[in-house]
């Protein structure tokens, strides 16, 4: 009975592993080595701006150790969501890294890059043709909406990665892809269920995170078959117990039972976890339900203006006792300023007072507003439609918060302390996410673009 | 008087994507777990309340082989909108550590 071994290199590639770990895990027969790089966890910033989230030189340490050991073992290298967000200019971050790496190894290999980013006007189409629907809960969408947004991507599952492998790809670079399609593709392909694929790749996608404790970002592996896959940690010092595998499939998920995957849902209700040892699990029971319409989602980030920063502390009692009202009464004198020196009314920007001590964590959510310390934190946070314009409103703001008087004292007051000259930064484009959306397709490959090159 | 951080060994809040915020509660032993269910404190009604949601957008998860709640709400504000507080999620749990369990 064929078994596949799949090697997770890390949870996500700007995080690292230990290189004896990879290295050791790749010649105990690893059939191929796979890695995320992206999220949309820390929000629509990379998607929208175009920027991949670094550290560059950690990506090419890590992309050098994958692919040196890759092409030793003759295996596949699969890293999806290329450069955080998977667009192209994500996508084209991490091709010209594995470039520089072929040239300065002297490597020679096949590389597949999967373009995931859609254009505009193919989206608004499919949305004109009905083919786009909202999940739950979704910012509203329509044609309009999609052709005034930055930038979309399609989230690719198992197909287009397979269609590369088969093509003999031994380093595949994709663009948004769903995590546990990196580790289901090969397997699948080579006649595992879906069930056990899916599964897997869902413990699998953030590397030894499902380990009882990890103490440091590394790898993780699972050994595949017909009825279910054992789930081994390669590093010595970490172990994974029934109760370490089956949390991990709570992580991040709406629905501890139901995974959502382009294809079909991966049911885990009666999945069970058993240890083989006292590092070892074995997982079986998941079921695989085949979606009636296969669909991929679709995440798309709209410019929402341009932020500017101050940071400041407030360690007076006498202002701290009336923060409310110093701060109300500071924003009513900043408004008349900003529309009297740069003639832009209240609707022109946006202007927070974020108060640490207070309720700046969970906003309106805060069940206890009030302070009570002895010192608060002070962001002030203003978003503006064009940097310029936030920009310009900063120093007004800052300047003026500084010297606004309380009612205890005559004179003038300096009743913010900067910890930084300037006090301020600009912190650019502010982009919001605009799609929580699916796309019918009667081809899972149909909006992905995939190139080869022979490098 | 005891609090529902002394029942478990895990209370966290994490982005389920960028539009939901879940709720991972996990109980130390068998004994606190049955505790908290029994004393209906921590329920969907109260999640409800505190995070200003209508309790039909609560779903409420008991996963007995693991000891754990697992609640799911959307999210308040989008991750990473203009005016959101918590772009990964991983504070919104903070008014629930110090329910209070026992009242006696």
């Amino acid at each position: 009975m064929k078994k596949i071994r799949a090697l997770a290199a890390t949870g996500n590639i700007s995080s690292g592993f230990r290189e004896e770990t990879l290295v050791r895990s790749v010649e105990q027969g690893a059939h191929f080595i796979g890695c995320d790089a992206g999220t949309t966890d820390s929000g629509p910033y990379y998607l929208g701006s175009g920027n991949a989230r670094g550290p560059r030189d950690g990506t090419k340490r890590n992309l050098r150790i994958m692919i040196r050991e890759g092409l030793k073992a003759g295996i596949p290298v699969i890293v999806g969501s290329a450069g955080h967000a998977g667009g192209k200019p994500h996508l084209d971050w991490t091709l010209e890294i594995v470039r520089e790496l072929a040239k300065e190894n002297g490597w020679h290999f096949k590389l597949a890059a999967i373009d995931s980013e859609i254009p505009k006007e193919t989206l608004a189409n499919a949305y004109l043709q009905g083919q786009i629907t909202p999940l739950y809960p979704a910012p509203p969408l329509d044609e309009n909406l999609i052709r005034q947004a930055t930038r979309f991507v399609a989230m690719m599952g198992i197909e287009p990665i397979q269609c590369a492998l088969k093509s003999g790809a031994q380093v595949i670079v994709a663009g948004r892809c769903s995590d546990v399609a990196i580790y289901a593709a090969l397997p699948v392909l080579e006649g595992i269920p879906k069930q056990v694929a899916f599964h897997a790749g869902k413990i699998l996608e953030c590397g030894s995170a499902a380990v009882a404790q990890r103490f440091y970002p590394d790898c993780m592996a699972a050994e595949l078959d017909q009825d279910g896959f054992t789930i081994e940690p390669p590093n010595p010092d970490f172990r994974c117990t029934p109760q370490s595998v089956a949390a991990h499939t709570l992580y991040e998920n709406a629905d501890p039972h139901h995974l959502v995957e382009s294809g079909g849902t991966v049911d885990t209700t009666d999945a069970r976890y058993e240890a083989l040892s006292d590092r070892a699990v074995r997982v079986t029971g998941a079921q695989f339900v085949e979606a009636e319409k296969y669909t991929v989602k679709i995440e798309g980030a709209a410019l929402a203006g341009y932020r500017s920063i101050v940071v400041a502390g407030i360690r007076d009692p006498l202002v701290i006792r009336q923060l409310d009202s110093y701060l109300s009464g500071l924003r009513a004198v900043l408004e008349r300023k900003i529309a009297d020196s740069l003639k832009l009314s209240r609707e022109e920007y946006t202007l927070q007072f974020r108060v640490y001590g207070a309720n700046a964590t969970m906003g309106p959510l805060e069940p206890c507003p009030q302070v009570e310390g002895h010192e608060v934190g002070l962001v002030i946070d203003v978003v503006a439609s064009t940097q310029a314009f936030a920009s310009d409103i900063l120093p007004i703001v800052w300047h003026t918060g500084l010297h606004h008087p309380i009612p205890e004292y005559e004179g003038l007051v300096s009743n913010l302390a900067f910890p930084f000259s300037p006090p301020g930064a600009d912190m650019g484009p502010v982009y919001r996410f605009c799609a929580n959306h699916v796309w019918h397709l009667d081809d899972p490959c149909a909006p992905f673009r995939t190139t080869f090159e022979n490098l | 008087m005891r609090e529902l951080w002394q029942f478990t060994k895990l209370i966290r809040s994490k982005n389920a994507g960028p539009f939901e915020l879940t709720f991972d509660i996990m109980f130390k032993d068998e004994a606190s777990f049955r505790k908290v269910i029994n004393s209906g404190k921590l329920s969907a009604e109260l999640i409800a309340q505190l995070y200003k949601v209508e309790r039909k957008q609560v779903r409420f998860f008991v996963i007995e082989p693991l000891l754990t709640i697992k609640i799911s709400i959307p999210r308040p504000v989008f991750s990473g909108d203009v005016n959101d507080t918590d772009v990964y999620g991983g504070q919104f749990h903070g008014p629930i550590v110090k329910l209070q369990v026992e009242t006696s």
